[in-house]
């Protein structure tokens, strides 16, 4: 039978021929981790079950990356159990601070998640990995805890869908744009329990920037994985860095799909999803001027290298408006690094933006820029519920880094080309 | 298995962030988490809500993050049960891991309001609305769910399977 993607990762790691949607599969992990909210929880469990010992060292993260650096007691004391179940456990890729980075930009960067692996990582955005070829998918601590004791997991084989993106994106439009269009179309759970297969030739022309930040995204339409099929723009991110063998898979032409969406992007302008959800979408030209007072510029959806130069090309020679506080977050600290050395943070710092060290901080208003009552943020960020960067009664915007920037320069959601023009 | 309980009715796409929000993630205590749960959405719900109340709710019910702690501050507050049109897939897969119940019922999730009072046959899956006087079915459990119920979760299952 004809086969996707998913499928075929599926199958090869149940040790099948192969396996249908719907049908309950025991796979083999090659990759798991968790965060400083999700991980203390996992290790609890892994206490519970009375386990001695981890299935891989080498095959298992953790990454405190939500409440570093530490914020309160409290949250010190949730990393401190990472960084002791590290020692006690000799795992090689614990990530301190100094090391660490935002664990979904962070696992691709290392090399330590691949093409046809089967990741699994307590936090939603594990999916970002689908953007490498990868079956990867979120799941909770407990499940985290039973993948680090024996290496496996249970799965119902997801439905397909498959995207068809096709045409030539206008000047400021990129992945950001092409998933929140995609989740104001098909809705929060438009592809709930389901992998959503992005395809077409703009898909195949698409950095893996913009590439991670679509499938980062696929958990806000529900699905359990957003997957690409990898090709030499994959090749050439991975073969340099790729801490263990990797393996390409691919679709069937004529395998089976629940749905096929087919677009033509090529009028498509940046969007914005407003308050408070990531399907509300609209076009940037579509919406009246909403002043702002807070911008976020980083995250597991568009804190990498390729969005801080976007950002950097809006933002340079100008300054940040007055009474709006933007924050740039490189992602890692060798974005980081990298950020500096082409100059990048030396824009953002004379535009009057703070840099601040990687963190996932104000996505989830954990920490490092938090609103108050009746404030409203541009983030680069994916989520917008109510609540969910501060105050109850604070409002967020999503966009992609350049639209970001704009807003942050004239004080009000804008067009890039309002400001470069 | 019966469970029987006043119900507290919410709204389709309820995130995990409206369950528990990220700033109370600092610890994983249930009774702490309890007492913020949804509290964006309800802030009064943690002070009124009784242990044995139902939750019944629209679609995607659990959307949003991975945090196990959204389960655990429902089951901390005492909830026995959370009936809904449809669950987001990490919440579902929570719930079952650590031993809370879960229905999915379009039909049922339509007409219960919040207030009504229900008895709820976890083997079966029927839902006797006594306040309404209707009757709803829940849509079967997997058979590999119903054996994590059996074992009393993901780590007692493992543990069975493992031997530990």
């Amino acid at each position: 039978m004809p086969k996707t993607i998913s499928e075929k990762i599926l199958a090869d790691h149940a040790g099948k021929p192969e396996v249908s949607p719907d049908e309950l599969v025991e796979v083999r992990i090659d990759f798991a981790h968790g965060n400083d909210i999700t991980a203390p929880l996992a290790i609890e469990a892994f206490r519970r079950a009375g386990a001695k010992k981890v299935f891989d060292r080498e095959r298992i993260s953790l990454v405190p990356d939500h409440f570093v650096p530490n914020k309160d007691i409290a949250s010190a004391i949730q990393a401190r159990m990472l960084a002791d179940f590290a020692k006690e456990f000799d795992l090689p890729y614990y990530f301190e601070v100094g090391r660490m980075g935002v664990e979904h930009a962070l696992l691709p960067e290392q090399g330590l998640v691949l093409p046809g692996d089967v990741a699994i990582g307590a936090d939603s955005h594990t999916c970002t990995y689908g953007a490498l070829g990868a079956f990867a998918t979120g799941v909770g601590s407990t499940d985290l805890a039973a993948a680090m004791i024996t290496g496996r997991l249970w799965f119902k084989v997801p439905q397909s869908m498959k995207f068809i993106f096709k045409g030539k994106l206008r000047p400021w439009v990129g992945g950001k744009d092409m998933i929140l269009y995609t989740i104001g179309k098909i809705g929060v759970d438009g592809a709930r329990y389901r992998a959503m297969e992005f395809t077409g030739e703009l898909i195949e022309s698409l950095s893996m920037t913009d590439r991670f930040s679509m499938c980062n995204m696929a958990i806000e339409a529900g699905a359990k994985v957003g997957i690409i099929t990898p090709d030499s723009i994959t090749q050439e991110y991975v073969s340099a860095r790729a801490k263990r063998p990797y393996k390409f898979y691919s679709s069937d032409p004529d395998a089976s799909y629940e749905a096929v969406y087919e677009w033509d992007l090529s009028d498509l302008e940046p969007v914005v999803a407003m308050p408070h959800s990531p399907q509300n979408v609209k076009q940037v030209t579509e919406i009246p001027k909403t002043p702002i007072d807070q911008v976020v510029i980083g995250s597991c959806t568009n804190g990498r290298l390729e969005d801080l130069r976007l950002a950097a090309q809006v933002m340079k020679g100008r300054k940040v408006a007055r009474g709006v506080r933007c924050i740039v977050i490189p992602a890692t600290q060798r974005i980081y690094l990298e950020a500096m050395e082409e100059g990048l943070l030396e824009i953002f710092i004379e535009a009057e933006a703070a840099v601040s060290t990687p963190t996932c901080g104000p996505c989830l208003g954990g920490h490092m820029g938090i609103l108050a009552p009746g404030e409203t943020a541009v983030a680069t960020t994916n989520r917008n519920f109510v609540g969910r960067m501060g105050h109850v009664d604070s409002k967020v915007y999503l966009s992609n880094p350049a639209v970001a920037a704009a807003s942050a320069i004239l004080g009000r959601i804008a067009h890039p080309e309002e400001v470069l023009s | 298995m019966k469970i029987k309980g006043k119900t507290w009715k919410f709204a389709n796409d309820v995130d995990t962030d409206a369950i528990i929000a990220a700033r109370y993630l600092n610890t994983t205590d249930a009774k702490e988490l309890a007492a913020h749960c949804m509290e964006d959405i309800d802030p009064e719900f943690a002070s009124r809500v009784r242990p044995g109340d139902i939750i019944a709710a629209g679609k995607n019910f659990g959307c949003g993050s991975s945090r196990e702690h959204a389960p655990i501050a429902i089951k901390g507050a005492g909830i026995s049960c959370v009936v809904a049109q449809s669950f987001a897939r990490i919440f579902y897969r929570n719930s079952f891991n650590m031993g809370l119940p879960i229905l999915e019922c379009p039909e049922g999730a339509d007409r219960i309001q919040t207030g009504d009072e229900l008895e709820i046959d976890l083997d079966s899956g029927v839902i006797q609305n006594i306040t309404r006087k209707e009757t709803y079915r829940a849509q079967a459990i997997a058979p590999f769910m119903q054996k994590l119920i059996k074992a009393g979760g993901l780590i007692e299952y493992v543990r069975e399977q493992t031997g530990l």
